[in-house]
């Protein structure tokens, strides 16, 4: 039995115009079009196109919500193994396409998919960790090329085999990390980097330094004494017993604990989820690492106009960029939705 | 975390260790005492730990109210 | 100095009426080693010890340390200086050591941040203890609201002392082989191999409170400046671990007396670069400390004329700081680096890997992303309590399911991202 597959490909693939076109809206067609053909000789017969989906470009773009909930649902009943979209080349609204349905098919379907594109297509920037994406040339000319590469790359994909690195498959650095147990032991693969380094000699690191993005500063806060704080941490404090599960270490969630009335944290109530430090100092007095006490003195005081009700607590122990942006994101929507002025972040 | 607080409201993040939080890029930053304790000191008496605590917290607000235009360090 | 290792290779272990080697089998007394162990009256009264060896269907957990059994059989002081035998300088004479062969300190979680060891399945593939023939110690308190220190500490002590009876028993049975190890003094090391680049290695070391701190000759690393050390000293146990919290990437005892790093260094020496020291450093909870012991290390590099370092953090997350510092220090001053760390890129594996980063530190091996999961299917026995899989640090409420199965990150699994290199492990970019 071969792997069934779906092909996503635009107005002017499926030969129905060119600009004139683009505002096509999606259909799906049993079997192959266009550039399908040429897929099918390269699964040589391992793999069969099922099925085609056509979308005009201009439409996908401005229905992408609507454009890939219906395309999804076309695809539902064809049971594919994976999903091929392009290739696009430099095309920047078919690769937007075929990258927004690449994701949004690995999210509904958990199955591989696959675009092809060259790496100055916007799609590339905004999909690579979504999907496996070929590089191309810049233009159609690379059909010959790309296709080969991408059905391949598809098959393996199916067949649950080990992807190599983006130079050897040929696709497109996703960013993605990935364990493999390597030949020799970390410590002799780091003296052996070393000599490399000390001889002068090329050699390859295993992990280029990350280099973090900039948000610009807000505005100062005017007016203290009429403004709401809000308390934030990445320091795990939570009501005594954890009642939400927060994770010792990869924090999937935070929690949202109301404040009202309580004027300090003591050991009786309060403690740390964290597990990345000595948590002796902070189950004895969470104050240590969320200072509601003095907040509570200032706002006594006049000082500041009020803390908010709420605080939102996470782990940041081992806890992924990804997640911890969602968390802030969100945490962030809440406290505007509260009328929050300012917030304090503590982290441990 | 504090970047996507600060897409939407001013924020100053309190941590130990500062070289992290200015790589990650937080904007406002108020360096506390350390990573198990931030805002105490066990081996002070509690109202002595108030009262510095009191002081960060204070150097916190002091931030808020502060106009930067990049990454800035408030140590006093 | 000298320090030559006196091998028995253990290849199985059973419980008899006396301790001792024969024949590739270690046989342990059981009553003798628990009543050894009993001995702490902060250990309670429902002490075990068990064996897993290799290949066993059988899991471990929550593990605290693993501990290779050594005794010194000649030579000044005696393994473990400053913990469990006097402070007296150690790296010299003759040490027997049952290799193949381990201590696990198990049993009562002391908080959240501890360790699983599968001795077969998926999981084996992971830690390094699983090819051990392991003598497991079940630990409790002797009183289950005890401080957590101290309770850390009991559990620590009985680790060490059950590896050093183990192997004191056995010390008159002729080794299977020896390795001889030479350091040469400094001032030596330095007029050697004029023609090879002069390196060192910068050894960090978790120094943060309970279930983070490690011990040099007793001291608590985070009370010390970085200093100098003789890799023979660290092979006879001079650097103890009191740490396990994310148990993949924190050093166990026995990593530290087999340092990878430093038995490939010394394997290299005369060849690709002369060797001449090893530095040891902590990994602080202040801002303070970390600038000071990070500009201390680096200066002692310099000062010895190093042309190199290779550096290994422990932990992650905040140490990557320590790391970070370590590396452009060191480059400012004239000294190349590679870094051995580990990665928390997610679950997907898709965010940044560290918490830290500096273009300096272009050299780089990682030990894997300890946020990848497992599953490790449910296995006939587990030596201590499966349910801690719902709390340890790489654990989540629901990792333990109802078959027995438990699905974690790769961070629950003791070693598994060894930041020095004792495994296999790392990770490429898709």
């Amino acid at each position: 039995m071969s792997f069934k597959v779906i092909h996503y490909i635009n107005q002017f693939y499926a030969g129905i115009g060119g600009e004139e076109k683009a505002d096509y809206t999606p259909e799906i067609r049993e079997g192959v079009v266009g550039p399908g053909m040429a897929f099918k000789g390269a699964f040589k017969g391992e793999a069969e196109i099922v099925a085609t989906v056509i979308c005009g470009d201009s439409y996908f773009a401005s229905n992408m919500d609507k454009a890939a909930a219906d395309i999804l649902e076309m695809m539902r009943k064809y049971q594919p193994d994976a999903f091929i979209a392009g290739p696009a080349f430099n095309a920047g609204r078919y690769g937007t396409a075929c990258g927004a349905m690449c994701a949004a098919v690995s999210k509904e379907f958990g199955i591989p998919v696959i675009s092809g594109m060259y790496p100055e297509n916007p799609g590339v920037e905004m999909y690579k960790k979504s999907a496996w994406i070929i590089e191309t040339p810049d233009s159609a000319v690379g059909m010959r090329k790309a296709v080969p590469a991408m059905a391949k790359l598809a098959l393996k994909l199916m067949k649950g085999e080990a992807i190599g690195k983006p130079e050897t498959e040929g696709y497109i650095e996703r960013g993605i990390r990935k364990n493999m147990f390597y030949e020799k032991l970390a410590a002799e693969r780091c003296v052996d980097m070393f000599v490399s380094k000390l001889k002068g000699e090329t050699f390859e690191t295993e992990y280029k330094m990350p280099v973090f993005d900039r948000v610009d500063p807000q505005p100062a806060v005017k007016d203290m004494a009429h403004a709401t704080i809000a308390l934030v941490t990445s320091g795990g404090i939570c009501p005594k017993g954890n009642p939400d599960h927060i994770e010792a270490s990869s924090a999937s969630k935070f929690g949202e604990y109301d404040i009202t009335g309580v004027t300090d944290l003591t050991g009786e109530t309060y403690c740390t989820a964290h597990g990345g430090y000595d948590a002796t100092y902070a189950d004895q007095d969470a104050d240590r690492v969320l200072p509601v006490d003095v907040l509570r003195d200032l706002e006594r005081e006049g000082v500041i106009g009020k803390l908010h009700n709420k605080f939102y607590a996470t782990v940041g122990n081992g806890t992924s960029v990804a997640n911890a942006k969602k968390f802030g994101a969100e945490i962030v929507n809440r406290l505007v939705n509260d009328g929050v002025t300012a917030v304090i972040l503590t982290s441990t | 975390m504090v970047k996507e607080i600060e897409r939407k409201l001013p924020v100053v993040h309190m941590c130990t260790i500062v070289p992290i939080s200015q790589t990650v890029g937080a904007n406002r930053i108020v360096p506390t005492i350390a990573i198990p304790h931030p805002f105490g000191d066990p081996s002070k008496t509690p109202d002595e730990e108030k009262a510095i605590r009191r002081s960060l917290v204070e150097r916190g607000l002091k931030a808020l109210q502060t106009e930067v235009t990049g990454q800035t360090v408030f140590t006093e | 100095m000298r320090l030559e290792l006196h091998r028995l290779n253990v290849k199985s272990l059973k419980f008899s009426d006396k301790t001792g080697f024969a024949d590739g089998t270690l046989s342990v007394n059981k009553a003798e080693l628990l009543s050894l162990i009993a001995e702490d009256p902060l250990l309670g009264k429902n002490l075990d010890v068990d064996i897993a060896m290799p290949g066993e269907k059988v899991r471990v957990m929550p593990v605290k340390d693993v501990i290779e059994p050594r005794w010194k059989i000649e030579g000044s002081g005696q393994v473990f200086p400053g913990m469990l035998s006097d402070v007296e300088t150690v790296g010299e004479g003759k040490t027997l050591v049952l290799t193949g062969c381990a201590v696990l300190t198990a049993g009562k979680l002391v908080r959240f941040q501890e360790g699983i060891i599968d001795m077969s399945g998926p999981g084996a593939d992971y830690t390094p203890y699983s090819k051990t023939c392991n003598v497991v110690l079940v630990l409790e308190p002797s009183d289950p609201n005890m401080d957590k220190h101290d309770y850390e500490k009991a559990c620590r002590m009985a680790g060490l002392k059950a590896a050093a009876y183990l192997a004191k028993s056995c010390a008159e049975v002729k080794a299977d082989t020896v390795d001889v190890y030479e350091q040469a003094n400094i001032r030596e090391g330095m007029n050697s191999f004029p023609e090879l680049p002069k390196v060192g290695y910068l050894y960090m070391l978790q120094t943060q409170g309970l279930l983070h701190d490690t011990y040099l000759y007793g001291v608590d690393v985070k009370r010390i400046l970085p200093t100098i050390i003789s890799p023979l000293e660290v092979m006879d146990g001079a650097i103890v671990s009191g740490n396990c919290v994310s148990a993949c990437d924190k050093n166990s005892t026995y990593s530290h007396q087999n340092n990878p790093v430093i038995a490939d260094m010394l394997k290299r020496h005369g060849k690709d670069f002369n060797f001449v020291a090893c530095i040891v450093t902590n990994e602080n909870v202040t801002l303070a400390d970390k600038r000071r012991s990070s500009s201390y290390a680096t200066k002692l590099a310099a000062m010895l004329g190093l042309d190199g370092l290779v550096i290994t953090e422990e932990g992650f997350g905040n140490p990557d700081a320590d790391l970070i510092m370590n590396c452009w220090k060191a480059e400012r001053l004239g000294i190349k680096t590679a870094l051995l760390t580990d990665e928390y890129a997610g679950q997907d594996g898709a965010s940044q890997s560290l918490a830290d980063s500096c273009p300096e530190g272009n050299a780089c091996v990682t030990a894997g992303n300890a946020n990848e999961v497992i599953h490790l299917p449910a296995m006939e026995k587990v030596i201590g309590y499966a349910e801690e899989a719902n709390v340890i640090a790489g654990g989540w409420n629901g990792s333990l399911a109802d078959d027995g199965s438990i699905t974690v990150e790769l961070q629950a699994i003791t070693g598994a991202t060894s930041e020095l290199g004792y495994t296999r492990l790392g990770a490429y970019t898709l």
